[in-house]
C-alpha cells in the first residue's frame, strides 16, 4: 500500500521506532548480554552488538529502498538510525535513575555497559546515537551502490559474520587438521582476527562479484545441454551428495557429529510429520507421542537395567518399536478420523500430553520407571563393534533418514500420495472422487507414526537413558516448526528446516534458553511473510499465496 | 433404531466401543470408590468447593476463547498466555513491592484492585498486540495458518516473559485478611476461594449485560453472525474484533488474579495448561456461547477436582491426583470426538471445524 511518493518523515520515524523497540526488546529479555559473550571479530564486534544494530540496519535499508530520491534515501536512513537509538537511550537513563533489575532480571550492568559502549550515561548515549546514525548512513550508501556491487558486498558481509559467529568451532576443526599454528593465524581467542576478517570480506565480495558476472553464462551453458546429459549430471550430483554424506563424520569430529545426529533424528521425525501435515493436511500436535512410544519400546526391550524385559539387541528391537508406534498411530488416528483442522490439532495435542503424563505417573512406574525413566539402554552393535562414538552412530541415523526420505519421495508420487493431497485440498471433493477417507487417513497417521517411532528408537539408544520429560509438547512444536520453516510437503525443506531450527541452536549453545522464543517468532514471521517456507513444494506455494491476491478486508484503521 | 444400527460402519462401531468402555470405566471406578468410601463427607465438600473455585477461573478464561471463536472462528491458542502475562507482570511490578511496603495488608481492597487493573491492562495490551501483528493480516488465510501463528504467539509470549522476569516461580504475597475460612451455609470455605467465586459471578453478569445490552455488545454479536452484513450495517468490523479480543483478555487477566489468590504463585509457563483446560471448558459448554463457557468451566473444574478421587481411586490406581490433567485431557478428547457442539452449542461444529 505504501507507494514511493508518500514515504515521508513520519514513516521514517515510525520505522526507526520499530527498529528501536526491537533492539530494546532483544536487550531487555537478555539476548544482547548473553550473545555478547560470543566474539565475531576479536576486540571489535560481538554477536550481541551485532544484534542491537541488526534491526536498525535492516529497517534503515528498507527506508532507503522506499525513498523516491537518492538524497532523501540517505536522509531517511539516517533518521531511522537516529530514532532507533531513542528506546535504548531511555533504557540507559532509566537504569541510572532506578534499579530496574529488581523487576527485570535481565537488565544487568553488563547489558548497560554494552549498549552504552562502556562509557558513562551521557557519553554512552551520544556514542549510541552516533553509532546508530552511522549504521543508517552506511546502509543507505550500500543501497545507493550499483546492484551488482551491492549484492556482492552484502554476500561478503554475511559470509564474514557467519564465519565469525562460528569461530569457536572452526578454530577447533582447523587445529585438528592443520595444527595450532595455522588456526592461530586466523582466529584469536575464539574470534576472527580483524585483518583476517577484512581479507575474508574482500575475497568473498570479489568472488561473489565474479560469479554475478559469469554465473549467468554458466547457467546458460547448462540450459543448452541435451536432456540425457542433464540427467547424468543430476545422477552425478546425487552420487556426490551421498559420498559427502557418507564421509561427513570424518571431517566433523565428535561434537559436530553429535549435532548432526540430533538434526538427523529431527529430520526423521520431520519426514514423518511431513506426511501427516504436509501431504495429508492433518495438523497433528501430539506427534511426540509416537516418538515416545518408539523410544519406550526400545528402552523396555533392550535395557540391561531392572526395567528391561527382553534384553534383545538393538536390531531386533527396532522393528518392534516401529511396529508399536505404527499401531499407536492407527489407534489414536481412528477416533479422530472425522475431525478436521483446528479441532484435530487440539485433540492430538491432548493425546500427546496424556501419553506423557501417563509415562510420568506412578500408575505405570513398575513398567516405565515414572519420572526416573529407564536407564542402561545399550547402544547399537554392528558387526561386532558397539557404536559408541557419535561419528559411528551417525550411520544408523543416516540410514534411517535415507530410508524415510526414499519412502516419502516414492509415496509423494504414488496414487496414495495424490490421494493425501486431494484430502488436504478438499476432503468432501476427495470423498466424492471415490477416495476411501478412512483408509487413506489411517495410512497417513500410521506411516507418520512409524517414522517417528524409528526416530524415537534411535533416540533412546543414542542417549542410553530416557525420561518422560524429554517427550513434552515442545518436541511436537519443534518438529512442526521445522517443516513449516522448510516448507510444508517439501522433502528438502525438512532437511533445511532441521538444520536451521535444530542444528543452529545447538551450535550457538548460549542461545538454548531462547530457542523457543525464536521458534515462536519464526512461526509468526513465516506465516506472515513466507507461508510456503524456504524450500517450498510448488503446490503449496500457489495455494498459500492465493489468498493474498484476493480483495483485502476493508481495513478501516489503516485510513487515518 | 434398527435402521441406524444397520447403517453403522467400521468407524461408528469403534466410536461406540470407545463410548461404552469409557462409561463402563467411569461407573466401575465410581461404584468401587463409593463402596470403599475412603473419604469423609467434608473431604468431598472440599473437593467440590475447590472444583467450583477452579472452575470459575476456567470459566473466565474460557470466555476469551468463546468470544474470539465466535467472531473469527479461530482457536486463539495464545489465550493462555494473555492470562499468564497479566498476573505475572502484576505480581512482579505491583504485588511484590506493595506487599514489601506493607500496603497490601493495610489496604487490601485498594491493593487488590490495583493488582486486578494492572493484570487486566497488561493482558489486554498483549492481546491487542498479538491481534494486530499476528492475526489481523492473516484473516483471509487458510484455516491452519492462523492456528499456527497462534501457536507461535503462545511460545513467543511465554519465552518473552521468561526473559523479562526470569524463569523462577514467583510467590504471590499472602494477604492477611484473606487467610482462613468463613462459614457459608454451615460449610467452612477458604476466604480466597469464596472471593474467587463471588468475583467470577459479578464479572460474568457484567459481561453478559455488556454483550446483550450495550451497543458494542450488539456489534460483537452481529460480527459473530455475519461479518459482511455487519460491514453493510455500518459496523466497524476491525474495531469490534479488537474489542472482542480486549474483553476476552480482560477476563483472562482477572482470572490470573484469581489463580494467584488460590495458588499463591506465578510462573511464565502457568498459562499453558489452564489455557488448554479453559479451551476444553469452552468446547464443553459449546464454543461461541458465553453461558456455555461459564457452565463448561464449572463442570470441568468440579470434574477435575472430583475425578481422581471418585473414579481413579476406585480402580486401584496409585497416586490418582497425579492424573488430574489426564482426566481433563481425556475429557477434551472425548468431547471433541463425540459432541463437538458442546452442551449448549446449537451450531454444528462439523461445518466450522
Amino acid at each position: 500500500m505504501t507507494t514511493m511518493q508518500d514515504f515521508n518523515l513520519r514513516k521514517a520515524i515510525n520505522l526507526g521506532l520499530i527498529a528501536g523497540f526491537i533492539s530494546l526488546f532483544i536487550s531487555v529479555i537478555g539476548l544482547t548480554a548473553l550473545l555478547s559473550k560470543r566474539q565475531l571479530i576479536a576486540g571489535i564486534l560481538t554477536l550481541g552488538q551485532l544484534l542491537i544494530f541488526l534491526a536498525t540496519a535492516l529497517l534503515s535499508y528498507q527506508a532507503a529502498e522506499k525513498s523516491s530520491k537518492k538524497s532523501t534515501a540517505v536522509l531517511n536512513s539516517v533518521i531511522v538510525g537516529l530514532v532507533s537509538a531513542i528506546p535504548l537511550a531511555f533504557l540507559i537513563v532509566f537504569e541510572s535513575l532506578i534499579d530496574l533489575r529488581q523487576f527485570f532480571v535481565n537488565i544487568s550492568p553488563d547489558l548497560i555497559k554494552i549498549i552504552s559502549f562502556g562509557q558513562g550515561t551521557t557519553t554512552g548515549i551520544a556514542i549510541l546515537f552516533a553509532a546508530m546514525g552511522l549504521v543508517g548512513l552506511i546502509m543507505s550508501l550500500v543501497y545507493l551502490l550499483p546492484p551488482q556491487i551491492r549484492r556482492s558486498i552484502i554476500t561478503g558481509l554475511v559470509a564474514t559474520l557467519i564465519i565469525g559467529t562460528f569461530s569457536e568451532l572452526l578454530t577447533e576443526r582447523l587445529r585438528v587438521f592443520f595444527g595450532v599454528a595455522f588456526s592461530k593465524t586466523i582466529f584469536q581467542s575464539k574470534a576472527l582476527l580483524p585483518s583476517v576478517a577484512a581479507i575474508i570480506l574482500i575475497v568473498v565480495t570479489a568472488l561473489s562479484f565474479v560469479w554475478t558476472k559469469t554465473g549467468d553464462g554458466i547457467k546458460q551453458r547448462f540450459d543448452v545441454i541435451p536432456d540425457r546429459q542433464k540427467r547424468y549430471l543430476r545422477v552425478g550430483n546425487w552420487v556426490v551428495l551421498l559420498i559427502i554424506l557418507f564421509l561427513l563424520p570424518q571431517f566433523l569430529g565428535s561434537y559436530l557429529s553429535e549435532v548432526i545426529n540430533n538434526v538427523g533424528i529431527f529430520v526423521l521425525m520431520g519426514l514423518g510429520l511431513n506426511i501427516v501435515v504436509g501431504f495429508a493436511g492433518l495438523l497433528d500436535l501430539g506427534y511426540v507421542a509416537f516418538f515416545a512410544i518408539g523410544a519406550y519400546t526400545m528402552a523396555v526391550m533392550t535395557s540391561t537395567g531392572s526395567l528391561g524385559v527382553g534384553h534383545v539387541s538393538f536390531w531386533l528391537a527396532l522393528p518392534v518399536s516401529v511396529t508399536a508406534a505404527t499401531l499407536a498411530g492407527i489407534m489414536l488416528g481412528t477416533p479422530v478420523l472425522r475431525m478436521r483442522g483446528d479441532y484435530l490439532a487440539i485433540v492430538t495435542l491432548g493425546f500427546g500430553e496424556i501419553i506423557r503424563i501417563l509415562a510420568n505417573s506412578d500408575m505405570l512406574k513398575s513398567f516405565l520407571g515414572g519420572a526416573q525413566g529407564i536407564l542402561n539402554i545399550p547402544k547399537p552393535e554392528f558387526m561386532g563393534t558397539v557404536l559408541i562414538q557419535p561419528a559411528q552412530l551417525y550411520y544408523v541415523v543416516l540410514a534411517g533418514c535415507l530410508l524415510a526420505a526414499f519412502v516419502s519421495y516414492r509415496l509423494s508420487r504414488s496414487r496414495l500420495g495424490r490421494q493425501w493431497m486431494a484430502i488436504r485440498e478438499d476432503e468432501d471433493v476427495a470423498k466424492a472422487m471415490g477416495i476411501n477417507l478412512v483408509k487413506t487417513k489411517l495410512l497417513a497417521f500410521a506411516i507418520g507414526a512409524a517414522f517417528s517411532g524409528l526416530a524415537g528408537a534411535i533416540f533412546a539408544s543414542k542417549l542410553t537413558s530416557i525420561f518422560p520429560h524429554s517427550f513434552n509438547l515442545l518436541i511436537s512444536i519443534n518438529v512442526l516448526c521445522l517443516i513449516i520453516v522448510g516448507g510444508m510437503g517439501s522433502l528438502p525443506g525438512v532437511v533445511v528446516g532441521a538444520l536451521i531450527l535444530v542444528g543452529l541452536p545447538e551450535l550457538l549453545r548460549e542461545f538454548a534458553e531462547y530457542r523457543y522464543l525464536m521458534y515462536g517468532a519464526l512461526l509468526i514471521v513465516m506465516m506472515l511473510a513466507k507461508p510456503e517456507g524456504f524450500w517450498p513444494s510448488a503446490i503449496q506455494r500457489r495455494e498459500l499465496h492465493a489468498f493474498k491476491d484476493t480483495e483485502p478486508v476493508p481495513d478501516s484503521t489503516q485510513t487515518e | 433404531m434398527l435402521k441406524r444400527l444397520k447403517n453403522i460402519d467400521f468407524l461408528g462401531l469403534i466410536l461406540w466401543f470407545i463410548r461404552a468402555s469409557i462409561i463402563a470405566v467411569v461407573i466401575w471406578g465410581s461404584v468401587a470408590t463409593i463402596i470403599k468410601n475412603p473419604y469423609t463427607t467434608s473431604n468431598w465438600i472440599d473437593f467440590i468447593v475447590f472444583g467450583i473455585a477452579q472452575g470459575s477461573m476456567y470459566a473466565l478464561i474460557a470466555i476469551g476463547y468463546s468470544l474470539v471463536y465466535g467472531v473469527l472462528f479461530m482457536i486463539n491458542f495464545a489465550h493462555g498466555e494473555f492470562f499468564m502475562s497479566g498476573i505475572l507482570t502484576a505480581t512482579v511490578l505491583i504485588a511484590g513491592p506493595l506487599s514489601a511496603s506493607g500496603y497490601l495488608d493495610k489496604q487490601p481492597v485498594w491493593g487488590l484492585l490495583l493488582i486486578l487493573v494492572v493484570s487486566m491492562a497488561v493482558s489486554i495490551g498483549v492481546a491487542l498486540l498479538t491481534e494486530r501483528i499476528a492475526y489481523r493480516p492473516l484473516r483471509k488465510a487458510p484455516r491452519l495458518v492462523p492456528l499456527i501463528t497462534a501457536i507461535g504467539a503462545s511460545f513467543f509470549w511465554q519465552y518473552t516473559f521468561r526473559g523479562l522476569f526470569g524463569s523462577q516461580t514467583k510467590p504471590f504475597p499472602q494477604i492477611q485478611v484473606l487467610a482462613g475460612t468463613v462459614p457459608v451455609l454451615g460449610i467452612e470455605i477458604l476466604k480466597s476461594q469464596l472471593i474467587v467465586i463471588i468475583t467470577t459471578i459479578i464479572m460474568l453478569i457484567g459481561l453478559y449485560i455488556f454483550v446483550m445490552r450495550t451497543k458494542t455488545g450488539k456489534a460483537i454479536r452481529s460480527v459473530a453472525e455475519d461479518k459482511d452484513v455487519a460491514v453493510l450495517m455500518g459496523i466497524d468490523v476491525n474495531r469490534t474484533i479488537t474489542i472482542t479480543f480486549g474483553v476476552g483478555a480482560a477476563m483472562a487477566g482477572a482470572a490470573g488474579v484469581m489463580y494467584a489468590l488460590v495458588f499463591r504463585q506465578v510462573h511464565f509457563f502457568m498459562g499453558f495448561f489452564p489455557g488448554l483446560k479453559a479451551f476444553t471448558a469452552a468446547v464443553l459448554g459449546g464454543i461461541g456461547s458465553i453461558p456455555g463457557a461459564a457452565i463448561g468451566g464449572l463442570f470441568l473444574g468440579i470434574f477435575e477436582s472430583l475425578g481422581p478421587a471418585l473414579i481413579l481411586q476406585g480402580l486401584g490406581i496409585p497416586a490418582p491426583h497425579q492424573l488430574k490433567d489426564v482426566i481433563a485431557f481425556t475429557m477434551l478428547v472425548l468431547i471433541l470426538i463425540f459432541r463437538p457442539q458442546g452442551i449448549l452449542g446449537e451450531r454444528l461444529a462439523e461445518n466450522k471445524a
